[in-house]
């Protein structure tokens, strides 16, 4: 459903993307890894309509959506789930969710009262924190609500980028089982982890970037054993960034 | 007048002043936040509804019909402006959209001397009746007007974004222009409705002051000034610091005039730009988690 044809983006002087090119089917789940400014986070900003595009293309069902801005991209169903999350802090958890899906608010709210019953039965933690300011909230159901509000969008392309971050083992469980939950319903989901172990078990492929540019792809059993991405990605000598100390 | 009655007739001159700035201020953080553009043009939005509505006065209009048509009229502008100049440019680098709003001022100011060339102009007052003696201090009923409708307007704007889904949607992008890109709000739709409410907010506060200050050509440099350091009193990102940051600034500017020295009333506002860049950069309520 999606295609991506050799596509690079700078940021000013830095090509963070390379010619880069990828394919992804409907209802699958793609774990993407990669270093500290391999170009993760710069591909789903791509996806999402964040960057300008310098070359290269994207299609989405047959459709080339290069160059549309991000509310164009949410229309056509890409939805990104940002790092750091990027919520509302001082409006409510249910503003959020509810501007999650603002393409369609206008005009469908009866359905998007009912979204919002599921994105809370999805996220069982953030029933009865409605009414609540989203920056109250723990980093975990910051995440949960992040990924609420990416869903309200009703997208049919999920884009997240670290999820895990920041949080504890358990949260990160909880939020992995529900996106494997998720993918029963047939989106389509980019994972980004830095949390190679838990997106591998997720994800049905995965692929390793490196400077902009993918090393290495395969299927996720494949990916686990690995030599390389185990000495890279799942062994002692994992490299912790500062942020997963917060 | 003894000294108690004297400072209380300052606190009303203050809050006066003070909600002038308050509203400048809620109109330039708002856009700013939305657009990434310092709008330097917005005392001139000020200064043109003054002068539209006194002429509009002199031509026979009731004095509400000239408010109306002035603030429709200078809403209307400020969407052009928007339409014309920022948003073709609106990719640019925030230097070069600043720079286009200091000539969007130049040019602005250069069409109100050409049309109203430079004497001031005037308009009646609201009401007709001498002032009211308040606790030793007299107000004049043009100082309760000019109160009032900025009390209605922040009223409506804090019904606006507070209940209502639109105004949420301009909080939202306010708070986080990233996530609110994402979430598929159209900033240039946003930034469009910024500009003419800047515009409309800007016209209202002209034409309410006119009757007390008289309205020239150049009258709004020196508000967008002012409105410019209440804003950063109150952090730029925040809408009800801006607020705050009117009042402050007002009541300080006026108790320094009246109590000190008159020639000091438009060096305190940059005495306390320098104060806050310095001690305060983020902002007097930015500890309070961005509230907006
Ligand atoms: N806004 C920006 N301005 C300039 N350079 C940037 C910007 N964003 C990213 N870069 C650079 O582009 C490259 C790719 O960054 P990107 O954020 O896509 O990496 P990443 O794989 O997501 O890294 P991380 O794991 O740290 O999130 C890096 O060299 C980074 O320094
Ligand atoms: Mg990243």
């Amino acid at each position: 459903m999606l295609e991506i044809k050799g596509l690079e983006v700078c940021h000013g002087w830095v090509q963070a993307l390379r010619g880069l090119s990828l394919q992804v089917s409907e209802g699958e789940t793609l774990a993407v890894l990669g270093s500290n400014g391999a170009g993760k986070s710069t591909l789903l900003g791509a996806l999402a309509g964040l960057y300008k595009i310098k070359k290269g293309d994207i299609l989405l069902d047959g459709r080339s959506l290069s160059g549309k801005s991000p509310h164009y991209m949410v229309k056509e169903g890409i939805s990104l789930v940002p790092e750091r999350r990027e919520i509302f802090n001082s409006l409510t958890v249910m503003d959020n969710l509810l501007l999650g899906a603002y393409h369609r608010y206008r005009s469908k709210k009866n359905e998007v009262i009912i979204d919002v019953e599921n994105i809370l039965n999805l996220f069982p933690a953030l029933r009865g924190r409605e009414n609540h300011p989203a920056g109250t909230l723990s980093g975990g159901l910051q995440q949960m609500l992040a990924i609420g509000r990416g869903l309200m969008a009703r997208p049919k392309l999920l884009l997240l980028d670290e999820p895990s971050v920041g949080l504890a083992p358990l949260v990160v469980r909880e939020i992995m089982s529900t996106l494997a939950e998720l993918k029963k319903t047939g989106v389509t989901i980019i994972l980004v982890e830095q949390n190679t172990a838990a997106a591998l078990k997720v994800a049905d492929r995965a692929l390793v970037m490196e400077r902009g540019s993918i090393v290495l792809s395969g299927c996720s059993r494949e990916m686990m054993g690995d030599t390389r991405v185990q000495q890279a990605y799942l062994g002692r000598t994992r490299v912790v960034r500062p942020a997963a100390a917060l | 007048m003894d000294l108690s009655s004297q400072l209380l007739q300052l606190l009303f001159s203050g809050l006066t002043l003070g909600s002038i700035y308050s509203l400048i201020a809620l109109a330039l953080v708002t856009t700013f936040n939305i657009t990434g553009v310092l709008n330097l043009a917005q005392g001139e939005f000020v200064a043109l509804g003054a002068l539209l509505a006194a002429s509009l006065y002199t031509a026979g209009l009731p004095l509400a019909a000239a408010f109306l048509v002035s603030v429709a009229l200078i809403a209307a502008l400020g969407a052009l402006v928007e339409r014309a100049a920022i948003y073709p440019a609106r990719e640019s680098s925030a230097l070069t959209l600043i720079i286009i709003t200091v000539g969007l001022s130049i040019s602005l100011r250069g069409l109100a001397l050409l049309l109203w060339g430079t004497d001031p102009v005037s308009l009646p007052a609201f009401s007709s009746g001498g002032p009211l003696l308040v606790g030793g201090a007299s107000v004049n009923l043009q100082t309760l007007w000019i109160l009032g409708m900025a009390a209605v307007t922040m009223a409506v704007l804090n019904i606006f974004f507070e209940l209502t889904y639109t105004g949420k949607a301009v909080r939202a992008c306010v708070i986080n222009r990233t996530a609110a890109l994402l979430v598929g709000i159209n900033p240039g739709a946003m930034s469009l409705m910024a500009f003419a409410g800047s515009g409309a907010i800007g016209a209202a506060a002209g034409i309410f002051i006119t009757p007390v200050t008289l309205a020239t050509y150049d009258m709004g440099f020196m508000l967008g000034v002012k409105g410019f350091v209440a804003a950063a009193i109150g952090g730029m990102h925040n809408i009800r610091g801006a607020v705050l940051g009117g009042f402050i600034l007002g009541i300080l500017e006026v108790y320094s005039a009246g109590l000190v020295s008159s020639g000091l009333k438009d060096a305190v506002a940059l005495v306390v730009l320098l104060a806050m860049l310095m001690l305060r950069p983020e902002g007097l309520l930015a500890a309070s988690g961005r509230k907006v």
